[in-house]
């Protein structure tokens, strides 16, 4: 592919452009899903082209092209100085691009077995089989299974010599069996809602999940769900199973520390940020015991955001975001680093594909956890009154980041260091920094989970990301619950 | 532009490759450009170009589809080869149909039961080549103009200007084929100042149609008339619903309105159709060739799309089918109690686990409506609402949704607007809402963030459910 660059390079520097890079992306993707006993869809799907984006009068344009012959690619290059130009006509200053070594590398996700060659029939025998599993429980009116498996092979070349070349590879895989009964739909699902657990893993993962295993489980707390008693409404401790935690983060930490977000980049559409730039190093994020990291590094684990390279060629990091529940950090690009007082991007800047401009995107945002060893029963069993939430099912929160409402699939009240009842409906809601304040407990290693988020918006056009979240079950003090149902 | 004749040849090509029984081959794509500002500068500007086609293999009742945008020969090769290989390994599915032909496409011999629908009428041209022309120098001038109201009322200003030329296309191996091409343009602004926001989004096939500088204006009035919001405790209120912030909400419903829900109990209309569950006011259609909508006039497997009556007068008359579940419904225990059932040209591509929903979706105006100005004149007490956001659904048999207010959020006390307000969390079940309609505005193509474009009017909804404020 380096021809391919090549000739998008020379016209963008004959075009006039101070500066360009060139990713030419191979994407692969399978879906298989089943529902109440049939398959719902198969499909396989495969997306090559190139995009330039180059900075001329000191602005940004971008063009993409699923066309690699040498007349589209340097019309393709041509088009992205032209529109550059075009950028030139409204801007205050010039782009101001943090320096970067030019890096020449190749990096893969490691995985043990490729998905693409794992049997179509096995593959759709499993989900039948859990389907099966699902819909033997007695009430159990819908059930939904997915599997799931994405390769992205890229050649990232810019005008300052980097030459990287990366591939990386995904599995996702889940389930959810639905009880309609009277007037009411309770879900449950497994092993997590919306898609289940998605890492940057081979097949080994959906090996790990135990997906068989859980199904007449989960089936069974979908139908007992009915007979549950409506979560109570007021003021509780709360503990919020690690996949619930996953996507609190997600929403009140990842979104927030996004440095375009903040400086007016999303306004119109994903929102601001509440973090102005000035809390920096001064706002009291959440309690002593936060500890959140920015870490696309593979030693972080196999989440959807880790890489070798972000899409601007920066070498993944680790950013300390929360330090003792001090803000510290927030995600950052080339372009945007300046404004923080940083020399050197965080390299947090990726695209969904080859015709989308990358753009500032949380990697693997995770809550590190507890020091001292604590298991999820014996926080429990730590606990005199409150709520166990697991599983999300809805989610909401402001365009500045501020006010949030989580619903779960499940609940179970505890009293006594017991779980003595099953809730339905639970849910609980909060300000972002008052809620990370409240959070008192937070299990150890053997409790974390580094979660994948597969469906993360953002940007006009709007692009789909996949992040990662590692987080252990954690108790919060004093929450408000119930109020979504307050009538 | 990909053409009919050039995506003919690629679908003989496929066909003349393919082992399958039946063969159906969809397209789509076309040349989209988007000009994006903030801070008062251009800071994003792309362009791209890439076609899409699909290919869906059937061996008797088994099918899948595989999808590449190169149509070199041996891509189309292996496109073919991946849907055959995924289809030959599927358990057959007795539901799963013929392909249609164009005469069974286009209604005009119905396979099996006749149609009783509403015949679709054409709908207009949703090309226009002022539209498909627009340069980065025209949408860069675009711009430039809104950033100078934001300058003249010291404001800054965020969002885009788009222009798009689009296809969507599909030909099967029974003869059918089906063709659509359409423009769009899209201006969507926000306007900032120090502690308050205005937005205004608007989007047409014809870019004639859509006016930055008069949007800039509103969007402006807005974040200038809600400085220095005060905070006013959440609550019951009647609340003015502008016409993006009710399609916004009401878009999370129609996914319901489709046969396949119902057959897998996950709608909220299971065990309802026929009965009166909004109020008197509320009629709705789904209807793609009203002028005022845009999008192909056919679904995923080539069905003309009929106009069908959704609501009328306050209660759930039926609902769209694609064929598959349209006879899967007339097998099932349901029948007799969902009204007419019959292919309305609604399907999703196959294969696919939802079935179809309604995506033309027009609110039938009232015989007295108000303008906004009309529906503040006559609220003793309540709140003007620009645009809603991050809607999630709470609860869905009851259709319970949670969300907030943003970007231009106004208390309203004795007939006039008394400045801004911290923006609310609502938790409102749908239902509730349409069935406390007061008053409506006379429905206009909408366009938000939450759910797809509309016609729809401004509405006045009492006791509307705000559970929490925020800090702005």
């Amino acid at each position: 592919m380096k021809h391919v660059s090549n000739w998008a390079l020379n016209t963008a520097a004959l075009r006039g452009a101070s500066y360009a890079d060139v990713r030419v992306v191979a994407q692969r993707s399978r879906a298989l899903t089943t529902k109440n006993g049939k398959v719902g869809s198969a499909s396989d799907a495969e997306s090559v082209g190139m995009s330039v984006r180059a900075i001329a009068d000191g602005a940004w344009g971008f063009a993409a092209s699923a066309e690699l012959g040498r007349g589209a690619v340097e019309a393709t290059a041509a088009r992205a100085v032209e529109i550059a130009r075009a950028s030139a006509r409204v801007k205050q200053e010039d782009v101001r691009l943090a320096p970067e070594r030019a890096a020449v590398a190749e990096w893969s996700t490691p995985y043990k077995i490729d998905p693409f060659t794992a049997s179509v029939e096995q593959n759709i025998e499993l989900l039948l089989k859990i389907d099966a599993e699902l819909r033997s429980v007695a009430g159990i009116t819908l059930a939904e299974t997915n599997l799931n498996f994405n390769r992205e092979e890229q050649w990232f070349v810019s005008s300052e010599g980097a030459d990287i070349h990366q591939t990386k590879l995904s599995t996702g895989a889940g389930y959810a069996a639905y009880a309609f009964a009277g007037n009411e739909i309770q879900k449950r699902s497994y092993p997590n809602s919306y898609g289940g657990q998605w890492q940057n893993k081979g097949y080994e993962l959906i090996e790990e999940l135990k997906l068989v295993e859980n199904a007449r489980r989960i089936g069974e707390e979908a139908v007992a769900l009915h007979q549950a008693d409506q979560c109570p409404e007021g003021t509780f401790d709360i503990i919020l199973d690690s996949s619930q935690l996953g996507l609190q983060i997600h929403e009140s930490v990842g979104h927030p520390i996004e440095l375009d977000r903040v400086l007016g980049m999303e306004a119109n559409f994903a929102g601001t940020s509440f973090l102005t730039l000035e809390k920096l190093r001064k706002l009291r994020y959440g309690s002593e015991l936060v500890n959140v990291v920015a870490d696309a590094r593979q030693e972080h684990g196999p989440g959807l955001g880790t890489f070798g390279f972000d899409d601007e060629g920066v070498a993944a990091q680790c950013t300390p975001i929360i330090t003792d529940g001090l803000f510290t950090g927030y995600l950052s690009s080339r372009e945007t680093a300046h404004t923080i007082g940083e020399k050197r991007s965080g390299g947090t800047l990726r695209a969904e594909g080859w015709n989308r401009l990358p753009m500032i995107r949380m990697t693997n945002i995770s809550l590190l956890p507890g020091e001292k060893p604590l298991s999820l029963e014996q926080l429990i069993a730590a606990t005199d009154h409150g709520i166990l939430m697991e599983t999300n099912r809805s989610w909401s929160i402001d365009d500045k980041r501020y006010n949030f409402q989580f619903g779960c699939e499940i609940g179970w009240e505890i009293k006594g260091g017991k779980r003595v009842r099953m809730v339905k409906n639970p849910s609980y809601s909060g300000i972002t920094t008052e809620f990370w304040n409240a959070l008192d407990a937070i299990c150890s290693r053997d409790e974390w989970t580094l979660w994948g988020t597969p469906n993360c918006g953002k940007g006009q056009p709007q692009q789909v990301m996949g992040t990662g979240h590692g987080a252990a079950p954690s108790r919060f003090r004093g929450i408000r619950v119930g109020s979504a149902f307050k009538s | 532009m990909l053409i009919q004749e050039q995506a003919g040849d690629i679908f003989d090509r496929i066909r003349k490759l393919s082992t399958a029984d039946e063969v159906e081959v969809l397209f789509s794509g076309g040349r989209f450009a988007l000009t994006r500002f903030a801070n008062n500068t251009i800071h994003q500007n792309v362009a791209e170009e890439n076609y899409v086609v699909s290919v869906r293999a059937a061996f008797g009742g088994r099918t899948a589809r595989a999808f590449t945008n190169k149509f070199d020969e041996e891509s189309l090769r292996q496109v073919v080869r991946s849907a055959e290989s995924l289809a030959r390994v599927q358990h057959p599915d007795a539901d799963l149909l013929p392909m249609p032909d164009s005469a069974e496409a286009a209604g005009l011999r119905p396979a099996g039961q006749p149609r009783a629908a509403v015949p679709t009428s054409s709908a207009p041209s949703r090309y226009f080549a002022a539209t498909a022309s627009i340069t980065p120098e025209e949408r860069a001038e675009g711009v430039k103009k809104i950033v100078g109201v934001a300058e003249k009322h010291r404001l800054t200003t965020a969002g885009v200007f788009s222009s798009a030329e689009s296809l969507d296309g599909i030909f099967n191996s029974r003869g059918l084929s089906a063709w659509h091409t359409q423009t769009s343009a899209e201006v969507s602004i926000t306007m900032l100042g120090a502690d308050s926001s205005g937005w205004q989004k608007a989007n047409s096939p014809d870019v004639g149609k859509v006016d930055p500088l008069a949007l800039a204006e509103i969007a402006a009035k807005k974040a200038l008339d809600s400085a220095r919001p005060r905070e006013i405790p959440a609550g019951k209120y009647t609340v003015i619903l502008e016409p993006s912030a009710v399609l916004d909400i009401v878009g999370f419903m129609f996914w319901d309105y489709a046969g396949m829900a119902i057959l897998d109990q996950r709608s909220f209309l299971t065990g309802r159709i026929g009965t009166k569950l909004f109020g008197d006011n509320i009629t709705i259609w789904d209807d793609v060739a009203h002028p005022l909508q845009s999008g192909s006039p056919f679904d995923g497997e080539g069905v003309q799309r009929q106009r069908v009556g959704l609501v009328e007068n306050g209660i759930v008359k039926r609902v769209v089918y694609a064929r598959a579940t349209a006879e899967r419904m007339k097998r099932s225990e349901y029948k007799d109690k969902v009204g007419p059932v019959e292919a309305t040209g609604h399907g999703f591509a196959l294969p696919n686990e939802m079935g179809e929903m309604p995506q033309n979706i027009v609110f039938a105006p009232v015989s007295d409506p108000q303008t906004v100005e009309q529906m503040i004149a006559s609220t003793e007490r309540g709140i003007l609402v620009t645009r809603l956001w991050y809607i999630r659904e709470v609860e869905p048999f009851e259709k319970m949704l949670t969300g907030m207010t943003r970007d231009g959020t106004f208390y309203v006390e004795n007939g006039r607007v008394r400045g801004g307000v911290r923006n609310f969390r609502f938790n409102e079940s749908l239902i509730h809402m349409l069935s406390n309609v007061e008053a409506m505005s006379v429905p206009v193509r909408a366009c938000g963030e939450e759910s797809m474009d509309m016609v729809v009017p401004a509405m006045k909804v009492g006791e509307f459910n705000f559970t929490e404020v925020t800090k702005f």
